[in-house]
């Protein structure tokens, strides 16, 4: 009897306020970043929304924004061509103003006009182009180093290839940009003697470098986290190790590889300072590799600053933002569900 | 024998590529070096930039991106570190709640920087400075504008995942024994995490800390419109002013400076003095996360 109601009082917990609230408080701030990111979703939305409501927007309001902005220094190729287009502009003294929502879909991003223009498809193009160059150079040389590391590489040596790789990403992009603008940009030009010094090539493999890590570290893990007996029984069926290594463990990683592409190209295509500094910053609508580009992120980066608040211009800076996000959010939830999923269904089959 | 031919050539293909990233690390770094070696001294680190920015020194960008890191760090320590201890110790982890948090804590990791600097310029300074400026000073233009706070809590925002992975990971560290050792001794869960969990994991919340610091001061698209300047004349000496950044002083410099070619050798030693910065910073970190790893195994 007397045993019983001690057991009974051993398993009652006793109520603890200080445990109680620090519980609370705790799980309160786990929330914040649920809440920063549905923040985030809302603000740059909210900021992007008005754009599909305006009509139009008075000549008046955009000429102070020309006086302003062209005040302050902007990158060679741009301010040429936006001194250009205020010439053409000023002969045509255009009457009608486009509803800013309905040219967002031409070919001309000409935010800083008379009638103003904000047109996507050449930063769109621009974008694609740079990433195409960046992943195109990234993706193979990681991936390959990766195989080098883990199949490869003797284990000391493996120990010193894999944090001196992942210095690299502990450089600041704004250095990368820079080393890209100094040397990157002259080198290059002397090699392949192409016209525009900035270009979406060199831009390219400069973001390339920043993605290099990145793809790097992912494709390890992924080629280290596949069985051991893997490995050993192609092994000791006779195969070499490069037979192992690109017949049996590269196809058994690929989701996972997928998976660190995909992270690489949401990094490339967010980045921003190597955009501003290395791509040339022109809008203009071309496939040429080797001409001037101008890409979604920068340029952002490049006419935030000199927008007014709440005005037509800053809207479409926010939604392109939006866009921006979405893509990124999308990649991020693609890699982390379906591409993981796709690893862990391989190995449940496999058993 | 054709077999062994084709593997020495693919391992070796394999074994270039890894030489090629190792030789532009290399080089990224000799060239800073080489061209920002001369112009590093005393007198660039601790003068104002001077003749409309073309000679002088980084002083103010070295104070700028010192006190926004402090600030940033302030704020996204603590964040992170509660974060970690209820990822770690209290969520399940087959939970929605738990899995949500995950998610969004990779999603703030993968975000463009840029979006913070929107996000900052949306929130911070659109909606909460707003509304401070209507509230404390009737409409007057205080908070409602660029100003080192919120560049700190815009890059303390993108900073918090960092911090977050790095001091769960130390806190997973700590062995069960120990936790139970300590509830079975009677101490509730809370005086377990504070006694025995938190100072287990000291070195984990150390290089959180420093990776924080390290990717905070070499960001500059966050802060390109929540509060760095080009040049000010002064040192900021309230939360409500603006601020010079060293990695913002490089894209200016380098990009919009009045003559590029002649502030070259600045620009250099910029870049060197905020690759240093990053550079040792990270390297302390690898040692620490090296030695919880090794505490571990």
């Amino acid at each position: 009897m007397n045993k019983k109601e001690d057991i009974v009082t051993f398993n009652k917990k006793k109520f603890r306020f200080s445990d109680w609230l620090a519980e609370k408080i705790i799980k309160a701030v786990a929330f914040l970043s649920i809440a920063v990111v549905i923040l985030i979703f809302i603000f740059v939305f909210r900021e992007a929304f008005p754009i599909f409501k305006m009509n139009k927007t008075g000549p008046a309001i955009t000429e102070t924004l020309v006086q302003e902005s062209y005040g302050s220094a902007e990158t060679e190729n741009k301010t040429a061509k936006s001194i250009e287009s205020q010439v053409e502009n000023s002969s045509k003294i255009s009457q009608t103003v486009d509803k800013p929502s309905a040219t967002l879909l031409s070919n001309t991003w000409m935010p800083v006009s008379d009638n103003p223009r904000y047109g996507l498809w050449p930063l769109f193009l621009g974008t694609l182009k740079v990433t195409l160059v960046a992943l195109l150079f990234a993706a193979p040389i990681s991936i390959l180093a990766a195989i080098y590391t883990a199949m490869f590489a003797k284990p000391r040596i493996r120990e010193i290839i894999k944090p001196v790789v992942e210095l690299l990403a502990g450089f600041p992009s704004v250095v990368i940009g820079f080393f890209a603008l100094m040397v990157m940009a002259t080198v290059l030009q002397n090699i392949f003697g192409y016209a525009s010094r900035l270009n979406a090539f060199v831009g390219g493999i400069a973001m390339g470098l920043a993605a290099i890590p990145i793809i790097y570290t992912l494709t390890e893990d992924a080629l280290t986290a596949i069985p051991k007996t893997f490995t050993e029984a192609s092994l000791g069926l006779g195969a070499s190790r490069r037979q192992t290594a690109f017949y049996v463990i590269l196809p058994a990683a690929v989701p996972g590889i997928f998976a660190a592409v995909v992270l690489g190209l949401g990094r490339i295509f967010g980045e921003t300072m190597i955009a501003l500094m290395a791509t040339g910053n022109a809008a203009m609508i071309s496939i040429n590799p080797f001409d001037s580009v101008r890409t979604l992120s920068a340029t952002i980066g490049a006419e935030m600053a000199e927008v007014v608040f709440g005005d037509t211009h800053y809207n479409v800076l926010f939604l392109i933002g939006s866009l921006l996000f979405i893509f990124t959010f999308t990649l991020n939830a693609l890699a982390e569900f379906y591409f993981k999923n796709l690893v862990i269904r391989k190995y449940q089959s496999k058993k | 024998m054709n077999r062994n031919i084709k593997d020495t050539i693919v391992e070796s293909l394999t074994g270039v590529c890894v030489l090629l990233i190792i030789f532009i690390i290399v080089s990224i770094l000799t060239i800073t070096i080489i061209g920002g070696w001369p112009n590093l001294n005393w007198t660039f680190l601790s003068e104002f930039p001077k003749d409309g920015m073309t000679k002088g020194g980084i002083f103010p960008a070295i104070i700028g991106t010192a006190v926004m890191t402090i600030i940033m760090a302030l704020a996204a320590v603590p964040f992170g570190v509660i974060t970690a201890i209820y990822l770690a110790e209290y969520a399940n982890e087959k939970s929605v709640i738990a899995k949500t948090i995950r998610f969004a804590v990779k999603t703030l990791a993968v975000v463009p920087s840029i979006i913070f600097g929107l996000f900052g310029l949306g929130f911070f300074i659109g909606f909460v400075g707003k509304n401070m400026d209507a509230i404390f000073s009737g409409g007057e233009l205080k908070w409602g504008q660029p100003n080192i706070l919120w560049a700190s809590l815009t890059m303390a925002l993108l900073t918090l995942p960092v911090v977050i992975v790095s001091v769960e990971e130390a806190i997973r560290t700590i062995p069960r024994d120990m936790r139970e050792a300590s509830l079975a001794l009677g101490a509730t869960k809370w005086q377990t995490i504070r006694k025995v969990v938190l100072p287990g994991s000291v070195s984990g919340i150390l290089t959180g800390t420093i990776l924080a610091v390290s990717r905070g001061a070499g960001e500059v698209a966050p802060i390109l419109f929540t509060g760095a300047v080009y040049f000010s004349s002064n040192l900021p000496h309230s939360l409500s002013d603006q601020f010079m950044s060293l990695g913002y002083h490089i894209y200016i410099m380098s990009t919009q400076s009045s003559n590029v070619d002649a502030t070259q050798p600045i620009q250099f030693a910029t870049t060197l003095v905020l690759l240093l910065l990053t550079f040792s910073l990270n390297a302390i970190a690898v040692v620490l996360r090296y030695r919880i790893r090794q505490k571990a195994k």
